[in-house]
């Protein structure tokens, strides 16, 4: 089995290694995800098919916010504001112009590409803090917007849009939420498998150069300005594709749906995932979905106290996210198995 | 010009809660490079404080000062307990811990003391003054004066220099002798106690409730960054002009104006800062590659 | 007569009386959630987030509902109220609502919070056929028995009440020149819909500027500055009560003296009037269709009294000056009173069935003279309210109790 990594490239690649080759077991663990996630719906009931689905969504979402910040080092407080916008193409299209739910994906996705390209341009400018708030600002002003009265016409104002749930097609024998989750799952393989590539391919790795010291980045002929402004627009993509799902599967969009708290929560759900971590983005997905059920569990009188709590706990000792040390994990396991130099 | 004039003072009366609060957020900038997201929170619990001893029959200057004192040991707490063991983590890891306190403090403030407004008392009498309230310009006053005290001390006193040392070259200051823990410690103890008497000041406007400063934070760090995060009389006069700049918006700029007020207000505040990236008054900063 | 005969006669005399004494007894019919001993009610209530002052609301109704349990429940079963926090994010709605329908099997969903969060389950539950039961949100849309026929609201819609305010300025205002302050959302935006349809044609020439606050603003100073400014002399107050205070202390400290309207969410002595200053209030005109328990008037009343028992025993972290909490404790005494009327029949039907045909219904803390009236076209329990005006420390009612009652 090759194992590429030396120490010489472990310490320059810090906790983030980019995305490598797969390994035939890397490749095998991968299939065996693959099929208990599509066995998954015919054992559970439909509502946790809805949650697991909603889990999948926040996964897309994060894999996107991951390429802007994990990646490229470009630090968002505003994704939300791209899952609105893609929400909301998609049940606009679908409420007005009566496009079947599954071409909105690709409308939503392009929509969200240019603002968050066009974005991207004047974000040029600024770093960290900065960059912060003006992303904050943006998560701020969508809602605002989308309550905005001439606009009414198109969004629905402060009532939103309500939708119908789309049954299975061709007479499939599945329920509504059995379908989402395939067509969800379908969505996410094929979204984070075109996502891996790119990430391992030039593109990524000028993304990583320009985030760890974008100088040299510069000075080795990189196109900072363009790669970062794209980064930006394929971030807003993928967030934008995965808010046009869950307004197909929610069925229902209004301004309350997409407040500040849905940035903060996808930023937390990819630090605690895992920085520049395709899995990473898996992991974070489902912490989003189902820690704050949790935490509900655990207390009905604090339950986001608790939450906090464990969002502490988890950057106490895992502050590299839950891909970071599944990294250790496999590190130290591969080290044991591998056994020490004096048994040869 | 009746109408203008109204807009300037409210926006300044406004303008004062914003500036209050960044300074608190200046003061944990200064002292430790980051912007702490759970400022907000931790002004409205130390507010609860005051409230409740208050209630409990406390005189209002002396449930003021008490106030303080606790949010002083309470912002040394946190970091000592809290912000120094994850101090080697990533940044965004720690941005993570800010967000696990800020709701950790609201869950709390909202367990013990319900989420219904409480009414909290003014010390200053409720007169009208030119449009605004005597109430409204007191707050304002004592923001002044705690900023007036902040400058001094980091100018003019050695703790203050002190601590500027360690936040801005922690491994020089150690070696010249400089407590470099504890000096984060205090900065976040008198972040706290700033943000506790920012709180107290905005309270009888506001309404005490745990979700009081969630508004007021934005406009804060913005007015803060807008101002320059490194410098309090910045960030202050920042606060000041976000509160002006969006009544001015919302009064003048037709249509758009009084629906997105807050929306032009912030492209307005992140077009000031493409053109200058570290605020009016700010310092840049020149890294060595 | 034969011995037959007589056997017979009797049997069927006794069958008929027993038909006839006990209607119920041979019908034992249950719904989802439903035993002999127990019926399970669903609810989603904002416990954290931006409306979490709303959540005291679901708070009360538990308190009632154990307090009820601790008398033998309503007609021997304990009713066991699972209330789950939606944070007032319609996808959460979504999920909460799901989980207590799928998971949890609850009868009905009763009280939901929030006009997006109901929006967002409007159909799943209609298409379920799932009863939304007494939804907390004036929003005209929950009154339509022949689309939704499992969505029923309880208190009076916003537009029925902007549109009283609309026709006392008609009848009592020469000149009127209206300025708006509304909250930007369904409530706010729906009471300018009522003015406006209250107004008629002279809507647009009448209203000289109407202005939206977020309810993350800070103050809305600068909205009423702007506001006095038009030049209006009646002002219609769509604030809740935080935002209420800043409004009449705003508008005092400007020197304007407007004809002032403030909605009936923000009504409440202690919580807006006093802080605001009385002498700032006086004047002030609102409507009702329920006690204020911080109003003097009442301090002797016996419904108040009786509430006020309730809470300090059954839930004596509750704030005894907050109206939502009086509300919380009518509409609780209300679904009571669709339970007890139900009896052994709890199947969802026959729950939605009840609930439509209460007539001349009178609950605890509700405005003497107002009563819930359903029908199978009228899907809107309350819909009388009683103008007041404030003065000195009380608000007190003129004029009849008007009643916007009819079908939907």
């Amino acid at each position: 089995m090759a194992d590429s990594s030396s120490p010489a490239v472990e310490a320059v690649a810090v906790a983030n290694p980019p995305a490598r080759a797969m390994s035939p077991a890397r490749l095998a663990g991968i299939a065996l995800a693959l099929a208990v996630a599509l066995g998954l719906p015919f054992v559970v009931s439909d509502f946790h098919s809805f949650q697991l689905t909603q889990a999948i969504i926040y996964a897309i979402a994060l894999l996107g916010l991951n390429m802007l910040t994990g990646y490229n080092g470009q630090i968002s407080l505003g994704h939300g504001a791209f899952y609105a916008i893609g929400a909301y193409t998609a049940a606009i299209l679908i409420d007005k112009a009566g496009v079947p739910y599954w071409a909105t994906l690709p409308a939503a996705g392009i929509l969200c590409f240019v603002v968050g390209f066009l974005f991207g341009l004047p974000a040029l400018r600024l770093e960290g803090l900065y960059l912060a708030l003006a992303t904050l600002a943006l998560a701020l002003v969508v809602p605002q917007f989308l309550r905005f009265r001439p606009m009414e016409g198109l969004t629905n104002g402060v009532q939103g849009i309500s939708l119908d749930k789309p049954a299975a097609p061709f007479g499939l024998p599945l329920t509504p939420d059995q379908w989402l989750y395939f067509f969800a799952l379908f969505v996410a393989a094929l979204m984070f498998w075109a996502g891996h590539n790119m990430l391992r391919g030039r593109i990524g790795r000028a993304m990583i150069a320009i985030r760890d010291h974008h100088i040299s980045a510069e000075t080795m002929g990189i196109n900072s300005a363009l790669i970062k402004s794209t980064t930006f627009g394929v971030s807003a993509l993928y967030t934008g594709v995965a808010g046009a799902l869950s307004a197909v599967v929610v069925a229902f969009v209004a301004p309350d749906s997409f407040e500040l708290f849905l940035s903060i929560s996808l930023l937390v759900g990819m630090v605690i995932g895992g920085l520049a971590s395709v899995s990473g983005a898996i992991y974070g997905g489902l912490f989003v979905q189902f820690v704050p059920n949790i935490a509900e569990e655990v207390s009905k009188a604090a339950p986001w106290a608790i939450y906090g709590v464990i969002l502490i706990l988890f950057m106490f000792f895992m502050p590299a996210g839950i891909a970071g040390f599944v990294r250790q994990i496999r590190g130290w396991l591969r080290k044991r198995l591998a056994g020490s130099p004096a048994d040869g | 010009m009746d109408l203008f004039v109204q807009q300037v003072l409210a926006g300044l009366a406004v303008g004062g809660i914003y500036a209050s609060l960044a300074l608190a957020l200046v003061m944990i900038y200064q002292a430790t490079e980051l912007v702490n997201f759970a400022q907000g929170e931790m002004a409205m619990f130390s507010t609860y404080i005051a409230w409740q001893l208050v209630q409990s029959g406390v005189p209002f200057w002396v449930a003021f000062f008490l106030t303080i004192v606790i949010s002083l040991i309470g912002g040394v707490a946190i970091e000592r307990l809290i912000i120094r063991p994850a101090r080697n983590a990533p940044v965004l890891a720690i941005v993570i811990i800010f967000i696990g306190l800020l709701v950790i403090l609201n869950s709390m403030a909202g367990w013990i003391w319900t989420y219904t407004n409480q009414i909290f008392p003014s010390p200053f009498p409720d007169r009208p003054y030119l449009g605004v309230n005597v109430q409204e310009l007191g707050a304002i006053g004592v923001t002044l004066v705690v900023l007036a005290l902040v400058f001094a001390f980091f100018r003019y006193t050695t703790l203050g220099l002190a601590m500027r040392a360690a936040a801005q070259n922690p491994t020089s200051s150690r070696l010249v002798g400089i407590r470099v823990g504890w000096m984060l410690a205090l900065g976040w103890g008198l972040a706290a106690a700033i943000g506790g008497v920012a709180g107290i000041m905005v309270a009888p406007k506001l309404q005490l409730d745990p979700n009081m400063m969630g508004g007021v934070l934005l406009y804060a760090f913005a007015g803060a960054l807008v101002g320059g995060i490194s410098s309090p009389g910045g960030a202050v006069l920042g606060g000041f002009a976000v509160g002006v700049i969006e009544n001015l918006v919302g009064t003048y700029v037709p249509v758009v104006g009084s629906q997105l007020k807050l929306a032009v207000a912030l492209i307005l505040i992140v077009g000031v800062l493409t053109v200058r990236p570290a605020g009016i008054f700010g310092r840049s900063v020149v890294h060595r590659v | 007569m034969s011995m037959t005969r007589r056997l017979l006669c009797t049997t069927g005399l006794a069958a008929a009386v027993a038909l006839v004494a006990s209607p119920g007894l041979a019908q034992k019919k249950y719904g989802p959630g439903v035993t002999d001993k127990e019926i399970k009610i669903g609810n989603t209530n904002p416990y954290s987030g931006p409306a979490s002052a709303y959540g005291t609301i679901g708070r009360t109704i538990a308190a009632y509902f154990e307090k009820i349990n601790a008398a033998g429940g309503i007609n021997g079963r304990k009713i066991t109220f699972v209330t789950l926090d939606d944070g007032y994010s319609p996808p959460k709605t979504v999920e909460q609502t799901r989980k207590l329908v799928e998971r949890e099997k609850v009868l009905v969903i009763f009280q939901g919070l929030g006009t997006p969060t109901n929006s967002a389950i409007h159909k799943y539950m209609n298409s379920r056929k799932v009863p939304q039961l007494f939804v907390a949100t004036g929003a005209t849309k929950w009154g339509q028995p022949k689309k939704y026929p499992w969505t029923m609201g309880w208190q009076p819609n916003y537009q029925t009440e902007g549109a009283i305010y609309a026709k006392y300025v008609l009848q009592n205002v020469k000149n009127p020149k209206i300025a708006v302050l509304y909250q930007n959302d369904d409530y706010g935006k729906d009471y300018l819909v009522g003015l406006r349809a209250g107004l008629g044609a002279k809507a647009d020439s009448m209203i000289a500027k109407s202005l939206s606050y977020e309810v993350s603003s800070p103050t809305v100073d600068a909205q009423v500055v702007q506001l006095k400014n038009s030049g209006a002399n009646v002002f219609l107050n769509v604030t809740t009560p935080k935002f209420a205070v800043q409004a009449i202390k705003k508008a005092h400290d400007l020197g304007w003296k407007p004809v002032h309207f403030l909605n009936n969410v923000s009504v409440s002595v202690s919580r807006v009037m006093k802080p605001a200053g009385y002498e700032k209030s006086q004047g002030i005109i609102s409507s009702a269709y329920a006690k204020d328990p911080t109003d003097p008037q009442w301090k002797n009343d016996k419904e108040y009294l009786e509430w006020v028992a309730f809470m300090k025993k059954w839930y004596p972290r509750g704030n005894l000056n907050s109206s939502f909490n009086a509300y919380a404790y009518a509409v609780a005494k209300t679904m009571e009173h669709v339970l007890k009327q139900a009896g052994d029949n709890l199947t969802r039907e026959n729950i939605m069935r009840t609930a439509a045909s209460m007539k001349d219904v009178r609950v605890p803390m509700l405005l003497p003279g107002v009563m819930l009236n359903t029908g199978p076209g009228d899907f809107r329990p309350i819909e009388q309210m009683q103008l007041m005006r404030f003065e000195g420390e009380t608000f007190k009612r003129f004029g009849p109790i008007i009643d916007a009652g009819g079908s939907s």
